[in-house]
């Protein structure tokens, strides 16, 4: 679980802010993490910055039963950018100035029209690619996703359900072709 | 495996080892003739694919950097990434998804077929069509492609059984599992497709024909092979009469290192291609290798494309399965009554997490409406467009000396503007595309504008006139003699076919053609 890997090093010193959380009891990501506790430590952004990117990242993209550790994740995510390039920490500092404190705890309308009038500003555009490219990407949403990771392990999905839809008509064995090693 | 030596003037030497390159380089071995492929990625193996997602585009992709202008919505939309492609041995075919199609005989004359349209620099390819079958045919058994020399088709998944009952109910009539080069039996000494899934990340099991397991170890066998992986060739030398006779290239540890040659093939992709072209300028070709019309880098072509989503209700999981089994030919067809000349596949498509959301989904596609999208991700269905994109002679390659690679060379330019008839085409597509996924009962469609190329062509064109390309039938310079292209920027048009079966089937042209030349000392 390597996007997990900033999660939880407390040894790290001169950490600059932290965000935590508790996941939901039999949440999809509870059962995957190894505790209910989660921290993570930021080595740039303050906890207060963290915290609006987090509400950002939310208001991008929205799942309401997944809980803020995997959203921390893409606050981890930038706040290593921001740790390796000046002009990426200016961005999100502006940013988040701009959108103000207050946005954590607005209403998600709000929230929602802050973003949209800055949708085409590079801070939007570089949270927004953040959010896609850790959020979806963590196998700590897999199961959330009811995605079921690497299959070749398991012998792929030959005999494991890759034609078991049952909701539409079978499709002519002249378009299609037979399933190899299943009776004929 | 052999081992040759630096000065020895005598191999012909192959730079790139994907359809094109890994094709020719067998077929020049076996008939006994010393080959030296360098290929600039590592050389991997079936164990070593990752089938994590980030982690198998970070394995195969060339990432290295590139940039781009002109109003395509790509760039845009894909700064870092003009175009997908690999850097591996192997090349493309090892994360390709394995659609071998042909190209149409109308569609090798498009100049004749669609006429003078504005603003494209459309040619009639310098070949036969009956003699272009050949070589398919020839490729296709080499492939061991689905429904073609009475090999079965690949058995329907869930994703193909919505695809399917869609295309039916919007009133198509020719669809099926598609002309896999995916074993649907054991052959070739390789196993059967398990419908593992996300063909992208590499075949796993080795079903997918990649000339990273196929022809590359066959040539090897040969004893006249000498591979050569992680080493980047940057520039080609010629001599006092104007043939080329050397290869330079920087070898794993990064020192420079030249290979002579009495025949040097390229085969990097296209923009690479065209790149490596450009960058070996002299004072003889001051315009680059092959360069004398100015046609090195025109003409680059993509493929019409873009995704359509289709969202349901009920589960598909449409990641169980081999990625793109299922297509539509009915509109590979010239109909200018449609509102554009050529013709498009629709392919059944199925991203990874989180790709699908960072390629698949236009921008502006965020907050409750991203959310519900891709809260039904287990039942969601995709089409990816593949049309004909029309030759322009300022779609263009080209190095820009502000941004410099590892070497410090220029990095190759992607200009592209999209052609009016592009825009009308995948606009029919997308509708087409999405009204097929309501017919089958989807709550919701998502559509993505142009995606990154995946299928780089025409840079290097074949023409009968040497001033409209740069290359003859057999993909041997009209300038030089003993410099060939040999991948899809020899490609005249785009045509709507994925162009791996085009490519390959060429290669085995070539090498005949280059073994006929040495034999009787010509080159």
């Amino acid at each position: 679980m390597t996007a997990n890997a900033r999660m939880g090093r407390r040894e790290f010193i001169g950490a600059t802010g932290m965000l935590t959380g508790l996941l939901a009891a039999g949440s999809p990501v509870a059962l995957l993490a190894p505790s209910r506790a989660w921290a993570l430590d930021l080595q740039t952004l303050s906890s207060e910055e963290g915290a609006v990117l987090l509400a950002v990242a939310r208001t991008i993209a929205p799942h309401d039963q997944l809980d803020d550790a995997p959203y921390a994740l893409v606050v981890g995510a930038l706040d290593v950018n921001a740790e390796h390039d000046a002009a990426t920490l200016e961005l999100l500092r502006q940013g988040v100035t701009a959108l103000g404190a207050d946005f954590v705890k607005a209403p998600e309308t709000e929230r929602v029209a802050a973003l949209q009038a800055r949708e085409s500003t590079p801070f939007f555009k570089a949270v927004r690619a953040a959010t896609l490219s850790t959020l979806y990407a963590s196998p700590l949403v897999y199961a959330y996703f009811g995605y079921e990771g690497e299959a070749f392990s398991k012998g792929g999905y030959l005999h494991r359900g890759f034609n078991d839809l049952r909701w539409l008509p079978e499709v002519p064995l002249s378009d299609s072709g037979p399933v190899y090693g299943a009776e004929s | 495996m052999a081992t040759i030596a630096h000065d020895d003037s005598g191999a012909v030497v192959i730079v790139g080892s994907g359809a094109g390159g890994g094709t020719l380089a067998h077929e020049l071995t076996r008939r006994g003739i010393k080959v030296v492929l360098l290929e600039a990625g590592p050389r991997l193996t079936l164990a070593s694919f990752s089938q994590v997602p980030g982690e198998a585009f970070a394995q195969l992709t060339w990432l290295e950097p590139r940039t781009q202008s002109g109003t395509s919505t790509v760039v845009e939309d894909y700064p870092l990434l003009p175009s997908w492609t690999a850097k591996t041995v192997g090349g493309t075919t090892v994360h390709w998804t394995a659609a071998a199609l042909r190209a149409q005989e109308w569609e090798l004359r498009a100049r004749t077929t669609y006429g003078a349209v504005e603003g494209a620099s459309l040619i009639d390819w310098p070949l036969n069509y009956q003699e272009l079958l050949h070589y398919y045919e020839l490729a296709e058994q080499r492939m061991v492609v689905t429904r073609r020399n009475g090999n079965p088709g690949l058995p329907a998944s869930n994703h193909f059984k919505v695809f399917y009952n869609g295309a039916r109910r919007v009133g198509y009539s020719q669809m099926h599992t598609g002309f896999m080069a995916i074993n649907s039996r054991p052959a070739d000494g390789r196993g059967v497709c398990i419908q593992q899934g996300f063909c992208v990340q590499g075949c796993k099991t080795g079903a997918k024909w990649s000339t990273l397991y196929t022809e590359i170890p066959r040539a090897e066998a040969t004893g006249n092979l000498d591979l050569r992986s992680e080493c980047r060739a940057v520039r080609i030398e010629h001599g006092d009469d104007g043939k080329v006779t050397a290869v330079i290239y920087r070898d794993p540890s990064g020192q420079k290192q030249r290979q002579k040659a009495r025949v040097i093939c390229v085969a990097c992709n296209s923009v690479e291609t065209s790149r490596l072209l450009l960058l070996s300028e002299s004072a003889r070709y001051p315009h680059g290798l092959a360069n004398s019309s100015d046609q090195v880098g025109r003409n680059f072509c993509h493929h019409t494309g873009g995704f359509v989503w289709g969202v349901f209700e009920q589960p598909i999981e449409f990641w169980r399965g081999a990625t793109l089994a299922g297509i539509i030919l009915d509109e590979t067809k010239n109909d200018p009554k449609r509102g554009f000349v050529g013709g498009y596949h629709l392919e059944m498509a199925a991203l990874d997490l989180p790709s699908i959301a960072i390629a698949g989904f236009p921008q502006t596609l965020w907050g409750r409406e991203l959310g519900f999208v891709m809260d039904h991700y287990r039942s969601m269905a995709g089409i990816f467009i593949n049309g004909e994109d029309l030759t322009r002679s300022t779609n263009r390659i080209t190095l820009n000396p502000d941004v410099k690679d590892q070497f410090g060379l220029p990095v190759a330019n992607i200009h592209v503007d999209d052609h009016p008839n592009n825009a009308a085409m995948r606009g029919h597509a997308q509708q087409r595309a999405a009204a097929l996924f309501k017919a089958a009962g989807a709550i919701k469609t998502v559509t993505s504008r142009q995606t990154p190329a995946t299928h780089n062509m025409c840079a290097a064109r074949m023409s009968r006139d040497p001033k409209d390309g740069v290359i003859n039938a057999h993909g041997q310079t009209h300038d030089i003699a003993n410099l060939f292209v040999s991948d899809g920027s020899a490609m005249s048009t785009a045509t709507s076919a994925n162009p791996t079966l085009t490519i390959v089937a060429l290669a085995l042209r070539q090498a005949e053609y280059i073994s006929r030349q040495m034999n009787t000392r010509v080159i």
